[in-house]
Order: structure tokens, then sequence, then C-alpha cells
């Protein structure tokens, strides 16, 4: 998984002393019995591209609504720009929202809708012009100001809905699925140039996605959200290569879960007995932890290699039997069944499965992972 | 399915002829020249003519769209309103009951709707004074009570099928939400608020049993003085008169079938 995003070396979460952009502080939202979203904490940053990432009904739309001003918060403040504007209706808040249905004004052309947000605000005339045609400049529309919103294919609407989000520069531009209408090659496209006018314009983009792999492409950082709550916050990278819970692990990615408990750590090593692995794996672990602690180490798939001879030297060797095998077209799959009917993934670019000698069914590898490439989830 | 064609052209030829034979003798006889209306006197217009002389004719179908024209004003005004609180205000406290009310005129019986009227009224006279005696006043506020249940049903239809994102998106641009109502909603709905005047006049325009009930004297309507004459023996004038109004009638329910047909056209652009 890719990032497009060149990593800036001042990441502005990492700085205490700024004064986050949007700060949102114990945040409940029920419906009668349900809760939408149960206690949510999060510090956004001024430029920031902020994925909010979950399958349906994790609430993330329902905070997106609550930073738009259409839900107020069962309890909780919302603070933007240092101002609280959990009691503002939406028309008086300093943030603009992209719809997932795009919300086109079907009885205006697109200049009009555009234009739209900023005749509210009483811009005079000349200017207003000046600032829509700007706008359609930016999303690359120039030549369809006189369209009506049925007028236009999928991808200009999203365009247009784009344009007017961002014709009133607001602090914040919240976007519900910018992506989730478009075709698969329209979307991949459409992330680039997403990420540019974001660079671009400076403007914090919240998103709201159920698309990890947008989220990855396109985010500084990402808030994984599960029933309500927040699971993780960090930039794509960490998000993927240390997953924090069993959640955040199986969610991003596809992974390997072993059960197993601590046996003993020295320094940043730590042992764990795995009855699943048939033996003691051995994984790199700063954080303090308790022998006899019961700990789930996650594994990529890509981590794991394909050893030609045991190592007596070397951790983490496992024997099995393959038993899958998806082709991917530039990877392919690997199901390998292990002595305690556990089974495990891994992946092989199919440029090195062709340059070595071909795996097959029912074939007896040997597997093998450094300590660094497990991650050790105590949630 | 050819060897069935046959018997389904018949069936719709009998029909149409069903629906349309009695409308259809009424306006060949119009055109009558003999003032015994079932025998056939050759081709004239000299009933359209004699219409123009009628006085107490005229008077009447002047009050008549004059009825008609403040009733389906009045019906969509006030459709519209509970069309938006029914869709618009999910729960609310007699929600169910406000639902029943409003589109029972659709199903109770004219002469019911008619007699309750007119006990309100006479009522309403004694205690408060207001309105004073029958006449426009009363058959515009009875033909408003059940004209607004066609609206009711008209508009909120069309609110039901209406995107709620696009007044959030006004909303968030910045629009205060009377804004919103007379920038978004009101257009984008406009199109059910024509059909639904349309119809509430035409219903106005028709109505005989409920403006009998409610009128007083000097208060005579169209479909009143056509009845009282009839009764004395059918006039070829009548006929004329009845050629007029099934002509403008049919208009009527033409355009408002066009400009709702056309919205749905829309709609459905929309939804790609």
């Amino acid at each position: 998984m890719a990032s497009v995003r060149q990593f800036k070396p001042e990441e502005p979460w990492q700085a205490p002393e700024g004064e986050p952009i949007v700060r949102i502080e114990n945040v409940t939202k029920r419906f009668g019995s349900f809760y939408a979203v149960d206690d949510v904490s999060l510090h956004i940053h001024q430029g920031e591209f902020f994925s909010l990432l979950g399958s349906s009904g994790c609430g993330k739309t329902t905070l997106l609504r609550m930073l738009a001003g259409f839900e107020t918060p069962t309890s909780g403040r919302i603070f933007i720009d240092g101002q609280d504007v959990t009691d503002i209706p939406p028309y008086e808040r300093p943030v603009n929202m992209m719809f997932q249905s795009y919300a086109l004004f079907p009885h205006m052309n697109v200049a009009d809708n555009i234009a739209f947000g900023l005749k509210q605000e009483g811009m005079a005339k000349a200017e207003r012009q000046e600032r829509v045609a700007e706008m359609m400049a930016l999303v690359q529309i120039d030549k369809l100001a006189q369209r009506k919103p049925h007028q236009l294919s999928g991808g200009q609407r999203q365009r247009v809905a784009l344009a007017r989000a961002l014709a009133k520069h607001p602090k914040i531009l919240l976007l519900d699925e910018p992506l989730g209408a478009l075709d698969k090659k329209l979307r991949e496209q459409t992330q680039f140039e997403l990420v540019n006018i974001q660079e671009r314009l400076g403007i914090t983009f919240i998103v709201v996605t159920h698309d990890q792999e947008e989220a990855m492409t396109m985010s500084s950082r990402i808030a994984l959200m599960h029933e309500g709550r927040i699971e993780q916050v960090d930039p794509p990278r960490r998000l993927y290569e240390f997953p924090s819970t069993r959640y955040a692990a199986s969610f991003i990615g596809s992974v390997n879960l072993f059960e197993g408990y601590v046996v003993q750590q020295d320094d940043d090593q730590v042992l764990v007995q795995c009855d699943e692995a048939g033996g003691q794996l051995l994984v790199r672990h700063s954080q303090p932890l308790v022998p006899g602690m019961e700990v789930t180490l996650a594994l990529r798939p890509e981590k794991v290699r394909v050893i030609s001879h045991l190592d007596a030297d070397a951790p983490n060797q496992l024997r099995g039997v393959i038993k899958e095998i998806a082709y991917l077209g530039d990877v392919s799959i690997y199901h390998v069944e292990l002595a305690s009917g556990k089974r495990v993934q891994f992946t092989q670019s199919n440029v090195q499965a062709l340059a070595e000698q071909p795996l097959t069914w029912d074939e007896e590898v040997l597997l093998g992972w450094s300590a660094n490439s497990c991650g050790v989830l105590t949630e | 399915m050819n060897r069935r064609l046959p018997l389904l052209i018949t069936i719709l030829l009998f029909g149409y002829a069903f629906l349309y034979i009695p409308i259809v003798s009424l306006i060949v006889y119009s055109f009558n020249e003999s003032r015994l209306v079932t025998v056939w006197g050759g081709f004239s217009t000299k009933w359209y003519g004699e219409l123009l002389n009628n006085g107490p004719l005229l008077s009447a179908a002047w009050l008549s769209v004059r009825i008609a024209a403040l009733t389906a004003t009045l019906a969509v005004i006030l459709g519209t309103l509970a069309a938006l609180a029914l869709v618009r205000f999910r729960r609310f406290r007699g929600r169910g009951s406000l639902e029943v009310m409003v589109t029972a005129p659709l199903v109770m019986p004219e002469v019911i709707i008619g007699l309750s009227l007119l006990l309100l009224f006479v009522a309403m006279e004694t205690v408060i004074g207001w309105p004073a005696g029958r006449g426009m006043t009363t058959i515009v506020i009875a033909h408003t009570t059940f004209a607004m249940a066609y609206v009711t049903v008209v508009v909120q239809s069309r609110l039901a099928h209406m995107d709620l994102s696009l007044e959030e998106a006004a909303l968030d641009l910045g629009a205060r939400p009377i804004k919103v109502f007379f920038a978004i909603t009101l257009p984008i709905i406009a199109p059910s608020l024509i059909a639904g005047w349309l119809l509430a006049f035409t219903l106005s325009l028709d109505d005989l049993v409920v403006a009998s009930f409610v009128s007083g004297p000097g208060s005579t309507t169209l479909p009143m003085v056509v009845y009282s004459s009839v009764r004395l023996g059918v006039s070829p004038e009548i006929n004329a008169l009845a050629t007029i109004i099934v002509g403008l009638v049919t208009l009527a329910v033409l355009i408002a079938g066009w400009v709702l047909w056309r919205q749905e056209k829309r709609n459905q652009l929309d939804a790609h």
C-alpha cells in the first residue's frame, strides 16, 4: 500500500504547543439506546488530510455530521479553531461539506451552484464571479459553467461538488465518501487530485471513507473507528506496520494472528509461547510485558519468507503444507497449514515465484520471518 | 400474442366508448341547430353565441372561476404546509391524527363534508359572528378543506423523493432555514405545487354538492346553475357550456400531467 503523500518533516500532531484546528472532546451521540459515537476525543491539526475510516455503522459519518452541525452531540464539546461550535447551527460554522450524493441543486447551473455559498455571505457580484471562475479552473470544469447537474457525468458532478464546498474558503472541508460513487479507474486518478488540491490550498480536509486503500493513499493521519469508538489514530504507515489492537490489525490489509503468552522479555526482545505455531516465537517489543500475560502476535503475509533449510540460530521458523494458492496477477497468496491445523497466509510476488522454483499444492515448505516483522497486540 | 391482439383492441375500444361516448355526444349536440336536444337539425354555433347573452350564467361562471382560483391558492399553501409537516418532521405529537385528518376528505362522502361544514358555519356565526351569512367565503373555505387533501398528497410524494442532503448542503453553505426553503425546497417541489393548484382548481370548479350546502343567496356557482336549469329540461346552451368546461378541464389535467411527467423524467436523469 503506497502513500502518495510526501512525508513532511514537520508533523503537526507531534508538536505539543500547537493549537489543533479541531478539538473533539469526549463526544457521545446516542440515538435512543444506540451509541453511534461513544466518548470520542480527537485533535486534528491545520493542514492535515485526516481520514475517519471504518466499516458502515461505525459512527464515522455521525461524527462528520456533528462537525458540520447537522447533529448535536448528546454530550461532549467540539471546538473549531478555538471556538466552541457545539451549539452553533451549520450555517454559521466555518466549515463546508462535500456530500456523498454531491447534493447539487438541480434547478441551478454549475456556476450558480458554486456561487450559492458566496451569495449567502453577501459577496459582491464581480468578486463572486472571479472566485467561481477560480474554483472551476481549480477542479478543471471551466467549460461547464452553464450546464445543469443532470447534464453532467458522475466525475464532473463530483468536481462541481468539490468546487462548491471549497468556494467559501472554509477553515475545514468535510468530505463524506468523496470518491464512493466513482468507478475504480476514475477513483484512483481523483485520489491524487484531491491530495494535490488539498496541499495547494492548505485547507484541512476531514474525509469519511470505508475504503482502506483510499484512506491509506490520501491521508496524513487515519482514525480507525469501530462501534462508535476510535481504535487507533496514526499515519497510514504506522497504522499498517504497528496496529495497536486486534481489530486494527485485521481491518487494514490481511494479517496472521497467533495467540500466546509471554515467557520472558530481555531488553526489547519478547519470547512468546504459542501453541498454534507449535513452539516459541521471538518478537521485538520495547514496552514492558509481564511474563504469563496473554498476547496476540500480528504478522503481515508479505513479511513471511520461504526458506530453504532450517537454521538453528534463527528464530521463527515453521513447517507447513501449502493448501491453497490464489493468483492475483502481481502477487500470489499462499495458505499454509501447520501441524496444529492453524493456517498461515503469506504472499510472494510472482516475479520472485517465477525466478525460483514455483511452489505448488501440497508441497511442504519452511516459513520464516525476523523478530522485527511481528507486532504484539495486548488488546 | 398476435392472435390475442384483436381481442385486446376490441376491449380497448369498448373501454374508450364507455368513457367517452357521453362526452362526445354532448359536444356534438352543442353544435346542433335544433332546440330539441335529441333531434339533429344541422350544424350551428348559435348556442355559443346565446351563451354570451345569458347574464346569470356568465356571472355564475365568473363566480366559480374566482372561487376556484382562490381555493386552489389557499389549498396549495395549506397543503404544502401539511405535506412539509408530515414528511420533514418525522415524529411529533399528533402526527398520526394529522395524517388521517388531512387525507380524510379524499374518502369522505361529499354530502357529509357539505353538511358538517354547513353546521359548523351556522354555529360559528352564532358564536363569533363570522362568517356572516353564507356566500363566496364559505364556499371557498369548504372547497379548500377538501382540495387541500389532494394537494397534500401530491406535494407529499414529491417531498418524500427529494434528497434531504440538498437542504443540508444549502444550510452548510450559509443559508438560513427560511432562505433554504425559498431558494432550494420550493423551486424543487414547484412542479408538484403547479399540478396541485390545477387539480384543486378543477375540483372546485366541478363541485356541486358541497357548494349547494354552504352557498347562500346571491352566490350561485356554475354547476348549481347548470343543475337547476337541467331540471327544467336540457337546453343546447347547456351543452355548449359543458363543452367549454370539458375543454378547460381537459386542458388543466393535461398541463398538470405534463408538468408531473417532466418532473419525473428529470428525477430519473438526476438519479444517475
